[in-house]
């Protein structure tokens, strides 16, 4: 049997195909994610980006091909063994996803109290720690609905890293977000990085935040990754497709018109008939 | 001609639908029963549930208790008069209450209050990605959402229905007693002979238990398959209220007719 060479990549998804039911999602998508790094997948809305993070989290199969984390094959894992795995991950969903019968505190403790047996005393001072780190433990006592987008963002990216996670992944972080907040957004997701020593994978279309805040992007269309490359490599990129996302021009090789048939013949339909 | 094929292809496809429906919903029961470990290692999410499902049900449970009780005395005395059995007014309150009326009415009750709710809930935590969110985090719905809702709403109907049937009761003995002036004595110690505990009973409270399944069953497969879309999660509220309540007649003429045979 070959050994696994051993690599600095914390994710490596190869040749991955998914489809739900006959459409087809993902094409043959090849991508590693080093330790240590913020990667960003961008691409236009329904492009397979959320898709291919569920993969990675084990939400999802892939129809081909293998998504590894941690050297570990996600679906040929056990349903315990993914759960195991999931401990050391954090999601952050698109509109944080708090559980809104629960305050803030409650939200961050979540999971130290259903997976570790630590003392209350010392939960409430690890869940202090993580809302302080997002500058939030003045809110503690609120609730979901207390609190402005903004802030639920930032008690869920708490919530994400309550168990120091080695993977981060944000699905659509700055989604619906003020500028004020975005800036936060975007520095904590660096700073929690760096100082959890995690690894993160942000999927957006928020070309100028993302662009300014990670190491490495994947440009995905259509269900494959069209170009990868650090932010510099793709700002100065010459490829039609790379410019016209980065740059938000209207006019370009993605086209603005959703396929239909010919304009004159469903114009003069009603007409003839 | 092909309007009847079209007609037989619908009623076969709806047919099918509902058939392989049915199936879902009994796998996804297993799967509730098989992950309900946690709920009962942590109690106290169960007991979380009962306090929304069955305390906050306590109200309209208990008043309409009363409201029925109060009529049945009304419309008993009514009856029973022109026979000149006024003193057997206790008797005809209290079985009419424990064996049918209690179960099924603070059933439907239940399904209205307690059942929508719980579709509501579970459905608006699927449309917000909570219950994703939860499963990303490597916690099981099923066992920390799902299933202790299910044995919240199982363990609360049956308290429910004798607490309805115990409401009934004194409302009968309020309208027939103390307004109409029915002999107090012979209301009571009619009821006392005549009501069985087992025949009567104990056959109403395994009515109440297997409504309680029923009910919360549903509540929270509507709740769990709700299309995530605000248009689904109202949908399935009502699906939920609809089904239930045509369910628990349903099951109650067929306890009915196993439990009491007139021997």
């Amino acid at each position: 049997m070959p050994t696994i060479p051993a690599t600095d990549n914390l994710v490596e998804v190869e040749n991955v195909n998914f489809a739900y039911d006959t459409r087809q999602i993902l094409k043959g998508v090849n991508l590693n994610i080093r330790r240590g790094q913020v990667v960003a997948i961008m691409g236009l809305s329904g492009c397979g980006k959320t898709t291919l993070l569920r993969l990675i989290g084990g939400a999802l199969r892939p129809t081909q091909g293998e998504v590894r984390v941690a050297g570990k094959a996600v679906a040929k894992l056990s349903h315990e063994e993914r759960f195991a795995l999931r401990r050391r991950m954090g999601m952050l969903f698109q509109f944080g996803a708090l559980f809104t019968d629960m305050s803030c505190f409650d939200n961050v403790a979540f999971q130290m109290r259903e997976h570790t047996d630590l003392p209350e005393e010392l939960i409430h001072d690890l869940v202090l720690m993580k809302l302080e780190a997002v500058g939030l433990r003045g809110a503690h006592h609120l609730m979901p609905s207390e609190l402005s987008g903004g802030m639920a963002r930032r008690v869920a990216l708490a919530r994400t890293t309550a168990l120091d996670p080695m993977l981060i992944m944000y699905d659509e972080p700055f989604a619906g977000l003020d500028p004020l907040s975005m800036g936060v957004i975007v520095a904590l997701i660096r700073r929690l990085n760096d100082a959890l020593g995690a690894t993160s994978i942000i999927v957006t279309h928020d070309v100028a935040e993302a662009l300014q805040l990670v190491d490495y992007v994947y440009f995905m269309s259509d269900g494959v990754i069209v170009a990868p490359g650090t932010p510099d490599e793709l700002r100065a990129s010459d490829k039609p497709f790379v410019h016209q996302f980065v740059y938000g021009e209207t006019d370009g090789p993605m086209p603005f018109h959703y396929p239909a048939d010919d304009y004159a013949r469903d114009l003069y339909a009603t007409d003839a008939a | 001609m092909s309007g009847m094929t079209d007609f037989l292809e619908n009623l076969g496809a709806r047919v099918t639908g509902a058939v392989h429906r049915l199936g879902f919903a009994s796998r996804f029961l297993l799967l509730t029963l098989r992950n309900s470990g946690l709920c009962f290692r942590r109690f106290s999410l169960v007991v979380r549930e009962m306090y929304f499902a069955g305390v906050l049900s306590l109200i309209i449970i208990l008043v309409s208790g009363l409201f029925v009780g109060m009529v049945l005395g009304l419309q008993g005395y009514d009856t029973l008069v022109r026979y000149g059995s006024s003193s057997a007014l206790g008797v005809l309150v209290a079985l009419s209450l424990v064996r049918e009326l209690g179960p099924v009415v603070a059933g439907l009750l239940f399904a209205s209050r307690a059942g929508s709710a719980i579709t509501a809930e579970i459905g608006l935590m699927k449309v917000t990605e909570q219950l994703a969110a939860m499963e990303m985090m490597a916690v099981d719905p099923i066992s920390r959402v799902i299933a202790p809702r299910f044995w919240a709403g199982v363990i609360s109907m049956p308290l429910l229905a004798a607490m309805f049937s115990a409401m009934g009761v004194f409302g009968g003995y309020l309208v027939g007693v103390r307004m109409i002036g029915v002999d107090e004595g012979s209301f009571w110690s009619q009821m006392q002979a005549a009501v069985d505990f087992q025949e009567d009973i104990l056959n109403g409270v395994i009515k109440s238990v297997v409504f309680g399944v029923a009910v919360s069953w549903i509540a929270v497969f509507e709740g769990y398959d709700a299309p995530p879309t605000a248009e689904g999660v109202s949908r399935a509220t009502t699906r939920t209220v609809v089904t239930s309540s045509l369910t628990i007649l349903a099951l109650d003429f067929m306890l009915t007719a196993f439990m009491f045979r007139g021997d």
